[in-house]
């Protein structure tokens, strides 16, 4: 099958961007959406022009690092899919696929289809350490954990951080990443005792990084490749009021050990 | 006052006002549907109800006060948050963009909240401070009208059922009202669902009960409403009204009320 490609290219930051129009070679519709654009990359590459720069690394949907925003839906056209573990065969033979890059201010254009997406990283950050008992392996089961709250949990911790919410909302907002993250520790025991003080530390970075807030919209949701809950953004707020309410720590007034 | 601060700093915090600004103005937008209602009782009641509430000051001023109140931190947090919203994109995308899901409410609440805004502006000079200038006689009849001089023959109390009637008698001012009054029910059919996001209030369980809620909730506020200048539309006291304009003297719309413009 063959596709047409039109693509953003923007050589960095400062140079203005356009949208290029490539016709593919033949592709083998098995071929997932990032080996088509390696194709297009390699007859780009023998004409001895610059190969489009796109991210990608695991190639099956865990490691969050594909982008795109593909015929206006960030990771194409299928619900809780990755770009990289989109098929050619979603596509129709002679199709025109429009590609963009993730538009926002916190995450800033690197080259053509690539984004600083490091926001995250420190949103992350601050969200600081846990207090186990590191060392020799625990026994299974010594805490015990609700079982529906292991699975919501582990709904929340699905998040891979790829940055699609941020692409689909209109407020470029990052909440469904943040509650993501929040909700995963704040559902398990072992995330109490620092709970309040992450909530407010991540909240506070992302309102730093300049991302937007939630109007409710839901588009996040729908594009979400892990299909993360607006739940989640609703038990972040909650958290969020609760440790504005009781405040910062008290600081010790002197030792502390 | 560091917490107040902290509050209106942060994104969230301001969707905290947003929402409980929101809620009590839901309230509000409720307890005057109920009011209003009373125009569907005999002309008495509406009127006995507006006295009431004119000769009440310790009641009236702390709910006006606090109404604007919630009325300009909801705006100023709306204006506040649109703007950073706005911000945080500043490369559109070039391409068309799909909406995935996002419903045409959600997408455009700032300005369904800035239409009614206007509108409230315009339905307190009509009714609240009825000046005689934007209740519309005087373009589309070429006579003047002040709802002032409306008074109730048996007690003397200022006719709100007469000032109803007559003021949506005009069809561009009854068409604003309902625009304005379907606008504001879109609104709420998204805000009030997102009022409990906001704060927290929602689980997997409960959402689908608050959105449905929220719909229902609006609609029955677009009714309400909008039942009121339509009946008006249809003939609802025009008999009454009609009744004083020919009966002569001893009416009781003032004379300055029926005199052509001059």
């Amino acid at each position: 099958m063959k596709v047409q490609l039109k693509v953003w290219r923007q050589k960095n930051r400062n140079s203005p961007g356009k949208f290029v129009i490539y016709d593919s070679p033949d592709l083998n519709p098995n071929m997932s959406f990032l080996e088509m654009l390696d194709v297009v990359n390699e007859s780009l590459a023998s004409k001895s022009e610059e190969p489009i720069a796109f991210d990608h690394d695991c190639r099956e949907g865990i490691c969050g690092t594909c982008s795109l925003v593909i015929d206006g839906k960030p990771h194409g056209p299928h619900k809780g899919v990755a770009t990289c573990q989109t098929y050619m065969r979603s596509f129709k033979e002679g199709d025109q696929i429009v590609i963009e890059p993730f538009r926002a201010k916190a995450f800033p254009l690197i080259k053509d289809l690539v984004v600083d997406r490091k926001a995250f990283d420190r949103i992350q950050q601050k969200g600081g350490f846990i207090s186990v008992r590191t060392g020799s392996a625990p026994d299974a089961n010594s805490i015990p954990v609700p079982k529906d709250n292991a699975d919501l949990a582990m709904d929340a911790a699905q998040c891979i951080g790829c940055g699609a919410c941020v692409a689909a909302c209109k407020n470029a907002s990052a909440m469904l990443f943040v509650s993501a993250k929040v909700s995963h520790l704040g559902l398990l025991p072992q995330g109490q005792p620092e709970r309040h003080r992450r909530v407010k530390a991540m909240v506070d970075q992302m309102d730093e990084e300049g991302f937007g807030a939630c109007t409710v919209t839901g588009a996040c949701e729908a594009v979400c490749p892990k299909s993360i809950s607006l739940d989640f953004i609703a038990r972040m707020n909650r958290d969020y009021l609760v440790a504005l309410a009781k405040g910062d720590a008290k600081k010790p007034a002197a030792g502390g050990a | 006052m560091k917490l107040l601060l902290q509050i209106w700093r942060s994104s969230l915090g301001k969707k905290y006002v947003m929402a409980l600004t929101g809620g009590a103005l839901l309230l509000f937008v409720l307890g005057h549907m109920a009011g209003n209602l009373q125009f569907f009782l005999p002309p008495t009641y509406i009127n006995a109800y507006g006295h009431f509430l004119q000769t009440t000051p310790e009641l009236l001023w702390p709910a006006r006060l606090g109404l604007l109140a919630m009325v300009g931190l909801h705006i100023s947090a709306a204006i506040s948050l649109t703007a950073a919203n706005r911000a945080a994109r500043p490369t559109r995308y070039a391409g068309a963009i799909s909406s995935q899901g996002a419903t045409l409410a959600a997408r455009t609440m700032i300005w369904s909240g800035l239409v009614v805004a206007s509108f409230i502006v315009y339905h307190l000079l009509h009714y609240t401070l009825t000046l005689p200038q934007v209740n519309g006689y005087q373009v589309f009849t070429g006579q003047s009208m002040d709802f002032d001089g409306l008074v109730e023959p048996k007690t003397g109390f200022h006719d709100i059922f007469a000032m109803i009637v007559l003021g949506f008698r005009i069809p561009v001012v009854a068409g604003f009202y309902l625009l304005s009054v379907g606008l504001l029910s879109i609104h709420l059919g998204h805000g009030v669902a997102s009022m409990f996001q906001s704060l927290g209030l929602r689980s997997h369980v409960w959402w689908p009960r608050i959105a449905t809620a929220a719909r229902v909730l609006s609609v029955v506020i677009f009714l309400g409403y909008a039942v009121i200048p339509v009946s008006v539309l249809l003939g609802r006291g025009s008999d009454y009204v009609n009744d004083v304009r020919t009966s002569g003297k001893g009416t009781h719309l003032s004379p300055t009320s029926l005199s052509p413009s001059k």
